[in-house]
């Protein structure tokens, strides 16, 4: 029962490993940026499903023919789709995506400066601040303040 | 029997939960005092049936009683005892009911710990805690029961997942509630200040130290959970922006906004429409996560199995709570007074920004996220957004909060002053550059997104000395709050330079090895000694042994594994780890080769153990504010900063 | 619009496209290849390992392409469907026998029945990958050019034939 479990572990894969560190390097890095179709959110590089297996030889393939980066990516997304890739592409659906940040953060700012100077401008608050008004009791004793209800003693 | 008890138990909480949610936030609109005084001990009664409940479920798994359908889905007479525990929360059904187990918890320490807050706010705090609880007992004994029976009784259950099988899967879950529960707390207190009508400091001051809490509990969660991605999956990640770490990213962002926020409001009066609504967007985060997680329209490794019953269900729920909730702010929100006055330069405005962006960081967070599914709910296909988007989105944003971190400290309260803020900032800019310019020398290349990560990184650790400094100098000594701040500031800093150095200089290779094989990178020489069969309690494995040695230095021997476990079947990646403050060594076993080899991948990973050590830095925070006053009876004033008391000193009365 | 108001009418959004998203399935992958010409391939034929077999074959015909497996266990629950499809004569239906063996295929043929004008041998799933096949079954409607006009992921059941694939195909062969 073992020994059958075990036999199961060494399990011969077909793929010819490239001795190159650098293009294995190039393939591995592919493949993370690719994205498993029949999995629960995972890389190509990180998946054990068959398909998976199938994809990572596919890339390994392409890359020893000697395409490119692009090109590699481009083979699988014409057959795939772009559910295939992890970096969105930059097109008019993933404008709002790209940009949206962008858009958020300048209007964040905006809002920002305008709260700031309204701010600035507002009438000067008669109530002293809570830790204003702690160091003040501490150097002149309680200051009764209507409105501001304390929550330790009474 | 017992499985009937423990339904039983969750069918007598709910009632304990309808009555919790209806006659205190009556009592307290009416004015009605016997109804008030039902919150305390409906509170505690609730407790004491989830807890009955969640122990005969866990007694359930402990016994392996497999006519138990959830025991029989996730366990096994072979796993383990503390998995079989832990496999009480490693189903839908079973976390839900942990869930709801932390929320009673969170209720009864709120129903003890608040004897100086007056008896109607408690009333309504607990009313409100006991409406969400009613919604989460509903959702489980209408939609997902986790006593249900299998009829007749599985001869065994169909085993835990692997990768569950760890002591990971013991102390996240229930670590990594607690803080998406305890932002509840924070999200009751606000609704009950909005209901009360009166919206002033004082309700900050009493949220301060259950957001706190509710914060450092998340924080450990995430990153207990980060931690255990790294050591048990075998790629060598830390962070894969999966739908489901987002969601509980998201409360993490608005968490820390949150407590920013308070810190303002209750010493300024500043401020404290907007402290509500981000207590209101902090746990309506944490509920949007348990629906995204929960009902099958996002894909993730780590969601459950779904049902789309369970998924309208958890929206209705959603709508309910969280629309009610804004609704109620925008209702209310503009009877708060203003807060006092402060100046375009001062560390209220640093505050605000800080606010603004972790807004604006957790918005592009939810924008990658759900993105995939607005674009195919309005019929524009399929795309995919993974960790290239966030990375390149996330970064830009967080660099000016950092940078705002490391100001913020040394920049006074109302009305701050430039000339000393230059000065003060001077020694923590040449600190930051310093180590920009020189650490990447130190490894031997130099990339501008490493010194743009290390000059944040050492500007908020400077900063934060600076800030220490700066407090020594003026006589006042340093009290416990203040130098949790300071902690928790710095542990961002020692994040920052982690995740710097990790992704600018980790090294790593695939290589095919047979035993007697080397290979040198990263400093070292590694060796491929054999590989030999080694077993475990519930799985058969193949075990490697490399060996790596920097020049001149001692051997260390690495063991991966590739595990086939006997009930499930999946062949596992188990991988070798040798832990360093400077760097880890990582290896994992591919596949076996033809002659007698296999494929290997090795990792050099410089400073990572420094992200989860922030971290840590980040959650004592809460250690050292529990030793603050704000949990002892007489309240001692609190530290009058130096420079609050310039700012008394210089403006005019 | 007070600004109060916002974070209520972003959320209402919100909560409109996540009810719309728990229809959806997020694992189910559109092809890109529809609308274009199915790809080539030349390919030993199931029953006759020594002919091959080209789509350009099909020319001029409005044909269905089942990708299938005898390991695939939601096979079984179209198969009926494609048997009376092929019986009724309504468009010629093709096979391509996916990642299978020889004998394990012409067994599970001759129990289930044979709705294949022929089967193509697709042993290594290259092919698969060429139509974007990414599980088993999937269903290809090709017309008189050779362009892909429909595919079906997962199994054909009646209301999809009714609904979409018939309507097309007599459309097609107009």
């Amino acid at each position: 029962m073992r020994a059958a479990l075990l036999m199961v572990l060494f399990l011969v894969s077909g793929f010819s490993f490239s001795e190159n560190p650098a293009t294995e390097n190039r393939i591995r890095s592919l493949e993370e940026k690719l994205r498993c179709l029949v999995c629960q959110n995972q890389t190509l590089a990180d998946s054990n499903a068959e398909l998976a297996g199938d994809l990572r030889r596919q890339v390994r393939e392409q890359v020893a023919a000697g395409r490119s980066d692009d090109e590699v990516v481009d083979y699988l997304v014409q057959r795939y789709g772009d559910f295939v890739l992890y970096d969105p592409p930059f097109k008019a659906r993933t404008l709002l995506l790209w940009i949206g940040p962008f858009v958020l953060l300048a209007a964040a700012a905006l809002v920002l400066v305008a709260t700031l100077r309204r701010r600035r401008r507002a009438p000067e608050d008669p109530m002293l601040a809570p830790d204003d008004k702690r160091l003040v009791e501490r150097v002149l004793g309680p200051v009764a303040a209507p409105g501001e209800r304390d929550g330790s003693a009474q | 029997m017992i499985p009937e008890i423990g339904h039983f138990a969750l069918i007598v909480a709910l009632a304990i939960a309808l009555v919790q949610a209806a006659l205190p936030l009556t009592g307290a609109a009416r004015r009605i005092p016997g109804f008030i005084a039902v919150a305390r001990p409906a509170a505690q009664g609730l407790f004491v049936f989830v807890a009955i409940a969640f122990g005969c479920l866990a007694w359930s798994f402990y016994s392996n009683d497999f006519s138990v359908l959830n025991v029989a889905t996730n366990s096994n007479s072979r796993l383990p005892t503390a998995y079989r525990i832990a496999a009480t929360w490693g189903s839908h059904e079973g976390s839900l009911l942990l869930w709801v187990l932390m929320l009673s918890l969170w209720m009864l320490a709120v129903s003890v710990f608040s004897r100086s807050l007056p008896e109607d706010m408690v009333a309504r705090i607990l009313g409100i805690m006991g409406l969400i609880a009613v919604g989460f007992l509903s959702f489980m004994l209408f939609t997902s029961n986790p006593f249900e029976r299998l009829i007749p009784a599985a001869p065994d259950g169909r085993d835990l997942n692997p990768l569950l099988q760890d002591p990971g899967m013991v102390f996240h879950p229930p670590m990594l509630y607690m803080g998406y529960v305890g932002f509840s707390v924070a999200f009751s207190f606000a609704i009950a200040a909005l209901l009360d009508g009166r919206l002033d400091a004082t309700w900050a001051r009493w949220s301060r130290p259950w957001t706190t809490a509710a914060w450092i509990f998340l924080t450990l969660g995430i990153a207990l959970g980060s931690f255990w991605a790294y050591y048990e999956l075998g790629w060598g990640g830390w962070w894969f922006w999966d739908p489901v770490e987002n969601a509980s990213f998201m409360p993490w962002l608005i968490g820390t906004a949150l407590i920013h926020s308070l810190a303002v409001t209750e010493k300024r009066g500043a401020f404290k429409a907007w402290t509500v609504l981000l207590a209101i967007i902090a746990f309506s985060l944490s509920l949007l996560g348990t629906f995204l997680v929960r009902s099958g329209v996002l894909t993730s490794v780590h969601a459950f199995a779904t049902d789309p019953k369970r998924g309208i269900f958890i929206l209705c729920f959603l709508a309910v709570v969280i629309g009610g909730s804004l609704a109620l702010y925008a209702w209310r929100a503009n009877r708060v007074a203003p807060g006092a006055r402060f100046d375009l330069l001062s560390r209220e405005s640093m505050l605000l920004a800080n606010s603004a962006l972790l807004l604006v960081a957790c918005g592009a967070v939810m924008l990658g996220t759900l993105y995939p599914l607005f674009l195919d709910a309005l019929g524009l296909g399929k795309i995919s957004v993974g960790p290239p988007y966030f990375d390149s989105v996330f970064m830009p944003l967080m660099a000016p909060a950092i940078l705002l971190a490391g100001i913020g400290p040394l920049i006074a309260w109302r009305k701050g002053d430039a000339a000393q803020l230059v000065r003060r900032l001077r020694w923590v800019a040449i600190a930051a550059l310093l180590g920009a310019l020189f650490v990447p020398l130190a490894f031997g290349r130099w990339a501008v997104l490493a010194s743009v990560g290390l000059l944040l990184g050492f500007w908020i650790i400077a900063g934060a000395l600076a800030a220490l400094a700066v407090r020594l100098r003026s006589g006042t000594r340093p009290g416990p709050a203040f130098l949790g701040m300071l902690l928790a500031h710095a542990g961002i800093g020692v994040f920052v330079i982690g995740v710097t150095l990790v992704k600018s200089y980790e090294t790593e290779r695939d290589l095919r090895m047979a035993p007697g094989d080397t290979a040198q990178f990263g400093g070292y020489e590694f060796r491929f000694e054999g590989v030999r069969e080694a077993n475990g309690p519930n799985y058969t494995a193949a075990r490697a042994t490399i060996t790596a040695q920097r020049s001149g230095g001692s051997v260390v021997r690495l063991e991966p594994e590739k595990r086939v476990y006997l009930v499930q079947r999946n062949p596992m990646t188990e991988a070798a780890i040798d832990a360093g403050i400077s760097r880890d060594l990582y290896v994992s076993l591919g596949e076996a080769v033809e002659g007698n080899a296999w494929t290997v991948r090795i990792h050099v990973k410089p400073f990572i153990r420094w992200i989860w050590f922030g971290c840590l830095m980040m959650a004592f925070v809460g250690l050292l504010a529990a030793s603050d006053r704000r949990y002892r009876a007489v309240r001692r004033l609190e530290d009058a900063p130096a420079a609050d008391a310039t700012v008394i000193r210089r403006s005019p009365a | 619009m007070k600004r109060v108001l916002l974070p209520l009418g972003i959320f209402i959004l919100l909560v409109g496209f996540l009810a719309v998203g728990l229809k959806l399935d997020p694992r189910e992958v559109p092809s890109p290849l529809v609308g274009k010409p199915a790809p080539a391939f030349e390919l030993p034929v199931l029953h006759q390992p020594d002919k091959r077999f080209v789509p350009a074959d099909m020319r001029g015909k409005v044909w269905l392409l089942n990708v299938w497996a005898s390991w695939c266990a939601s096979c079984r629950d179209e198969h009926p469907l494609l048997v009376d499809l092929s019986k009724k004569g309504v468009l010629p239906i093709l096979g391509l026998n996916y990642k299978d063996r020889g004998e394990d295929a012409q067994r599970w043929l001759k129990q289930y029945g044979d709705p294949y004008q022929l089967s193509v041998v697709d042993a290594d799933g290259r092919i698969g990958i060429d139509y974007g096949v990414y599980g088993v079954p999937e269903t290809y409607l090709i017309d008189r050019e050779g362009v892909i006009r429909y595919k079906q992921i997962g199994p054909i059941t009646p209301a999809v034939l009714e609904r979409k694939i018939l309507p097309l195909v007599t459309s097609l062969n107009r």
